[in-house]
């Protein structure tokens, strides 16, 4: 009886001291029945990348209102490449201006939700895109 | 095949897959499980329990930092209730283990109950196992702990460390908790806070009680945000684990648990066969219907459904 239970990393990448939306998407998604593991602040990427790998998640999502998103994302896709750990979808959430979007999309970045994103889409995105491995 | 050479390799990914595979009842974690079984068997388990917000999460950080110094690999299993109604999980014992993140020595893993009771995973045993193949000296299993159903992380480890702190309650709560039976170290963690004498005293006092045997557990005091009384509790777990292996008592430990392994593995394929060859979905919804009205009882039922099995064979 074979029972996949969707894991997902919520990341707080650099100096940024703002989890509240964070947290909510965190609660969102337990909510809808995933096992969410909260990093906490202060994150690097390299910590950010080998909990990614450590605990086989098939998302991360990562939450920056610092500004930094153009350094810490694309930072993020590049160790997940090195680590052979590509298949992880990640998403990205925050503080982050339209026009920089198609340069982190680029990188690798799947989506990113903006403020006054739905929660139930970010659930629906969750649900029905599918990590290959 | 493929994903168990690849732990023993020292492939980082594939520990992490297989344990996922184990949790989600992959049928092809079976066969990998039984390639790494040679290569289980030689890690010191740690089970480390105790009420929300005692510290275990900063406990192990600072006590895996201890370890480190010796040059031992630790494997870290982080457990964290499942919501029983939606099945999902926050589980945030990483948050303060985060310098632990990038060490090559540890690999941390982070489980949700789902919907087993006992304050472990179904899938705990499963995961010790790959991290003891991977080459963990020491497997650490940290589980929130309040009371009578957190006894079960003791019969997963080899010393259980039960952590407590100042000012939870009066010494009714400490025999209440009918958890003290299981503790091989006591730790009363955050000791500069007002109490800590009263809370030594009632668990001296609950000790004395208790039938005293060849290990009598220490009451260590710790401060674990400030890394005192860390080495104290490490040198007290390498102590027991002497005793374990001087007194016998380690074999008769991992005989039982392997006794009680297999039994239990036995019984879930007995029932599987069983199940399959004389017993379809609609079938056995059809029986518990007849138990329900009462019409048979499930233990005839039982006894009938192998009848079947073994007329028909």
């Amino acid at each position: 009886m074979s029972e996949r239970r969707i894991r997902v990393l919520i990341a707080k990448p650099g100096l940024d001291g703002h989890d509240r939306g964070a947290k909510i998407v965190a609660r969102a998604l337990r909510d809808a029945g995933m096992e969410v593991i909260y990093t906490g602040l202060h994150q690097t990427p390299e910590q950010i990348v080998e909990t990614a790998i450590q605990e086989d998640v098939d998302f991360i999502g990562l939450s920056c209102l610092s500004g930094a998103h153009m350094t810490l994302f694309p930072r993020v896709m590049d160790l997940l490449r090195k680590n052979d750990a590509s298949d992880i979808i990640v998403t990205g959430g925050g503080i982050i201006p339209e026009e920089d979007i198609p340069s982190l999309k680029e990188s690798g970045i799947s989506v990113i939700f903006g403020p006054g994103t739905p929660l139930d889409e970010i659930i629906d995105y969750h649900k029905n895109t599918i990590r290959k491995h | 095949m493929e994903i168990a050479d690849r732990i023993l390799k020292g492939d980082r990914r594939a520990v992490a897959r297989l344990i996922s595979m184990v949790e989600d009842s992959d049928p092809l974690a079976v066969e990998a499980l039984g390639i790494l079984h040679p290569h289980t068997g030689k890690a010191h388990i740690i089970g480390i329990t105790g009420p929300p917000g005692a510290g275990k999460s900063t406990l192990v950080d600072r006590l895996v930092k201890s370890y480190l110094l010796l040059n031992k690999r630790i494997g870290i299993i982080a457990v964290d209730p499942s919501s029983p109604f939606t099945g999902g999980a926050i589980l945030g014992d990483r948050i303060r283990m985060s310098d632990l993140n990038t060490e090559p020595n540890v690999f941390i893993r982070s489980m949700g109950t789902r919907g087993h009771l006992g304050g472990l995973s179904r899938a705990t045993g499963d995961a010790v196992k790959i991290l003891d193949a991977f080459g963990m000296d020491k497997i650490i299993i940290e589980t929130v702990g309040a009371g009578q159903s957190e006894v079960e992380i003791a019969s997963h480890a080899h010393t259980t460390i039960l952590v407590e702190m100042p000012g939870l309650g009066d010494d009714i709560q400490t025999i209440k908790a009918g958890i003290m039976e299981i503790g091989d170290i006591f730790v009363i963690n955050k000791a500069d806070r007002q109490g800590a004498d009263r809370t030594e005293m009632e668990l001296r006092a609950m000790l004395e009680l208790s039938d005293a045997g060849e290990w009598t557990p220490p009451i260590l005091r710790t401060i674990a945000s400030n890394s005192d009384g860390i080495v104290a509790l490490r040198d007290g777990i390498e102590s027991h684990l002497v005793y374990l292996k001087s007194s016998g008592k380690l074999d008769i430990l991992n005989h039982q648990r392997t006794r009680e392994e297999f039994l239990s593995i036995l019984g879930g394929e007995i029932s599987k066969i069983i199940l399959d060859k004389v017993m379809d979905g609609s079938k056995l919804d059809a029986l518990v219907a007849r138990i329900l009205k009462r019409e048979i009882d499930p233990y005839k039922a039982a006894c009938d459904c192998i009848r079947e099995f073994s007329e028909n064979r």
